[in-house]
């Protein structure tokens, strides 16, 4: 074995690295776990990356890509999927000129999410052929699977991978051979792309056709592989789940699939038929075994109590023996918190001193929830906190309506905060409302990614810059108010309890940057400004 | 190195340096030619939460993640995880907490985390130099010096 050509890669890194492997012009994304890492290192080993604002405006511009005869890669965490989730609908019906790969990153056990949602059901919602890697050599090889596939029948593919998959680094060895990607360009299809009524109704057709010859190409797919074993028992499994299958069960017969959707329906039969006891192990909702159920195979499936969490060979060991004994309960590690000193804090501190019923949203700041702040009563989705907050304004009795605030930070607050915005000028509700932007210049919850507002490209160079400020004011918002809740926080309560008694409508970005990267950013702008006098001096 | 999959952990908080120390070990297996799997969750592991990492190696491995009761070596950054972790040690396992190392010999406070991979470069079969080789690789130039002095003091420790 020549060790050399070896990599120990993380899951993450395995999909850029094929995608740099593969020639993708593009890979655009949103900042997420587990998802995120994959366009930082594309662009670290040379590949073009760019954050969107939100992974709908991501998949918007991979599909131009794939458009234009290119290869594109959006890469996104599962949530990120359902922000994404219009686009993706239509895409599969447009289909790509080039290809177009959309890599979702679930989250079975919530390490770092709001939900635990399965999205290999949007798969079979929106019609698009899935690919599940159970390691980091998957994630690369099946990467430029996605790709083949994409050009092949014209038609996106959805890589889903699990928090597990993304994080774990194994061995990965590249593929010689990769063939090359085409050059860009431009050829019209008007009923191709335009999807209106008439055009739309033919490309529903021609998907439903296309993933019919899709799934008869997969039955004899090498993707998905039976891995010989004693007929007493056949396991059927998918992703990380496969692995803790070898792991307590090397002797069963095992039916490997990496191609989830559409299902190698004949092959799982004769898989099943061959074996006495026919079980399907798989994470988070028994998708394979209802779908499997649903061609008229007879297979066992896991009880109800492990849809819920990550498997590992334990629970795998118990789901073979049927044991649905209560599990020893997980020992409790320490939570995380926000930083001491972070300016956060101080925004709480204020909302719990003026009694505030506060819409919250997603970022580091919903650590505020936890003791001792506790100070955060909704959080949902990101940028439902203005939604929510204008909602709680519309109904509750005027004495609680006027403590309502909704909080959402700055990469929250670009991501999907703006219409919420615009539903604050055109719909404000009768005691009037408090947003406050906690402007702390980065997306510090996902590490530190840069984003519209922080003015600086995925790259840390210098791009436009959104104000806060001025688009408010665009918008017709005459209260907006700057202030720092770290510096002043006397200052910041005042106007905190100012805006909350006018009954009008207002912003307070509340601006300080974030602790950890405080001297990061000092360099950024020492960097810029280096730049701007350079070409001050260059005639 | 024989057939048999070896099971460490390690375990601290967020902000000690437990995915660093773990790229380390598995860095060492991995360029002995051993098939490795390093698995964590690092999901809000800036905020110091606890931080956890799995690394298995040896001829061939499946699932990433150590199975429950079977770690090896179970190498705990902060005194108070030791107990949030210890069932997942095997009865005879090995367990290497900062005791292990006297603390006000390290050249920087912040190195305790691969002093203590000294400490478990012990029991494991690779050359010292792999190590080494590994330190360097995982970190600048400036913080190499501090990192060797650490993980020397680890290795000297018995
Ligand atoms: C649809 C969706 N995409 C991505 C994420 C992951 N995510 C959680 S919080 C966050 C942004 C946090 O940034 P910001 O609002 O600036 O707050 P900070 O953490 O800096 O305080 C992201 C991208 C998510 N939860 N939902
Ligand atoms: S990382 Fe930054 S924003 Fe997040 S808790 Fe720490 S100081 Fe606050």
């Amino acid at each position: 074995m020549n060790v050399s050509d070896r990599m120990l890669l993380s899951g993450d890194e395995a999909v850029a690295r094929a995608a740099l492997d593969a020639g993708v012009a593009l890979g655009t994304g949103y900042p997420g776990t587990p998802a995120t890492e994959i366009l930082e290192h594309f662009s670290e080993i040379g590949g073009r990356a760019k954050w969107a604002p939100n992974e709908k405006v991501a998949l918007e511009v991979a599909l131009g890509v794939a458009f234009a005869g290119a290869r594109a890669i959006a890469v996104m965490k599962h949530v990120g999927l359902n922000v994404a989730a219009d686009p993706l609908f239509t895409s599969t019906y447009t289909g790509v000129t080039g290809a177009l790969v959309v890599m979702s990153g679930d989250d079975p056990g919530i390490a770092s999410s709001q939900n635990e949602q399965d999205s290999r059901h949007y798969a079979v919602a929106a019609g698009i052929p899935m690919l599940e890697p159970a390691d980091s050599q998957e994630a690369y090889d099946l990467t430029l699977r996605a790709i083949e596939i994409s050009e092949r029948w014209n038609i996106p593919v959805l890589l889903r991978m699990t928090t597990r998959v993304c994080h774990s680094r194994t061995v990965v060895r590249r593929r010689a051979g990769v063939t090359a990607a085409p050059a860009p360009h431009f050829e019209r299809d008007i009923r191709g792309r335009v999807m209106i009524p008439a055009y739309a109704r033919t490309a529903h057709r021609k998907l439903r056709r296309k993933l019919a010859e899709i799934q008869a190409w997969n039955e004899s797919c090498s993707l998905n592989r039976v891995e010989a074993g004693e007929p007493a028992l056949g396991i059927i499994a998918s992703g990380v789940s496969y692995m803790h299958v070898r792991e307590v069960a090397p002797r069963a017969s095992v039916l490997k699939l990496a191609f989830t959707y559409p299902l190698p329906v004949e092959k799982i039969r004769a898989f099943a038929s061959g074996v006495e006891r026919c079980l399907v192990v798989e994470e988070g909702d028994p998708y394979l075994a209802e779908a499997i159920r649903g061609a008229g195979v007879d297979v066992q499936s896991k009880a109800e109590m492990f849809r819920f969490g990550e498997l590992d060979a334990d629970r795998v060991a118990r789901i073979i023996a049927g044991d649905t004994s209560p599990e020893p309960p997980a020992v409790p590690g320490k939570p995380p918190q926000l930083c001491a000193g972070c300016s956060h804090r101080y925004v709480f501190e204020a909302f719990r001193k003026l009694d505030c019923i506060v819409a919250g949203d997603i970022g580091c700041y919903t650590l505020g929830v936890l003791p001792p702040l506790e100070a955060v009563d909704a959080c949902v989705c990101m940028g439902a906190s203005i939604g929510v907050g204008l909602g709680l304004r519309h109904v509750l009795p005027p004495q609680q309506a006027r403590r309502v605030v909704s909080v959402i930070g700055d990469g929250t607050f670009v991501h999907s905060g703006i219409t919420g915005l615009v539903e604050m000028t055109y719909n404000p509700p009768p005691t009037g409302h408090v947003v406050v932007i906690l402007d702390n210049a980065t997306t510090a919850m996902t590490g530190h990614q840069e984003n519209p507002s922080t003015g600086r490209t995925l790259e840390h160079d210098p791009t436009g810059k959104l104000s806060f400020e001025e688009l408010a004011r665009a918008l017709g918002i005459a209260d907006v108010v700057v202030c720092d809740p770290a510096l002043d926080k006397a200052g910041f309560e005042r106007v905190l309890g100012e805006c909350l008694a006018n009954g009008r409508i207002n912003l307070i970005i509340a601006r300080h940057p974030c602790l950890l990267i405080a001297g990061t950013l000092r360099e950024y702008e020492r960097a810029a400004m280096q730049c701007c006098e350079a070409l001050a001096e260059d005639p | 190195m024989n057939d048999r999959v070896v099971n460490v952990i390690l375990a601290g908080l967020g902000g000690q340096g437990v995915l660093k120390a773990s790229e380390i070990v598995s860095t060492v297996a991995f360029r002995a030619g051993l098939d490795v799997k390093q698995s964590e969750l690092h999901g809000m592991s800036q905020r110091g939460g606890s931080v956890s990492s799995d690394i298995r190696f040896g001829r061939e491995i499946f699932s990433p993640m150590v199975p429950p009761g079977e770690a090896d070596f179970l190498v705990v950054v902060a005194p108070d995880q030791v107990e949030v972790h210890r069932h997942q040690l095997r009865p005879c396992g090995v367990l290497i907490t900062p005791d292990a190392v006297d603390a006000t010999k390290l050249a920087s406070r912040r190195s305790s985390n691969v002093a203590l991979l000294g400490v478990l470069s012990h029991h494991l079969d690779f050359p010292e130099e792999a190590w080494l080789e590994a330190i360097r690789a995982a970190f600048a130039e400036k913080l190499h010096a501090a990192n060797l002095q650490a993980f020397a003091l680890g290795r000297a420790s018995r």
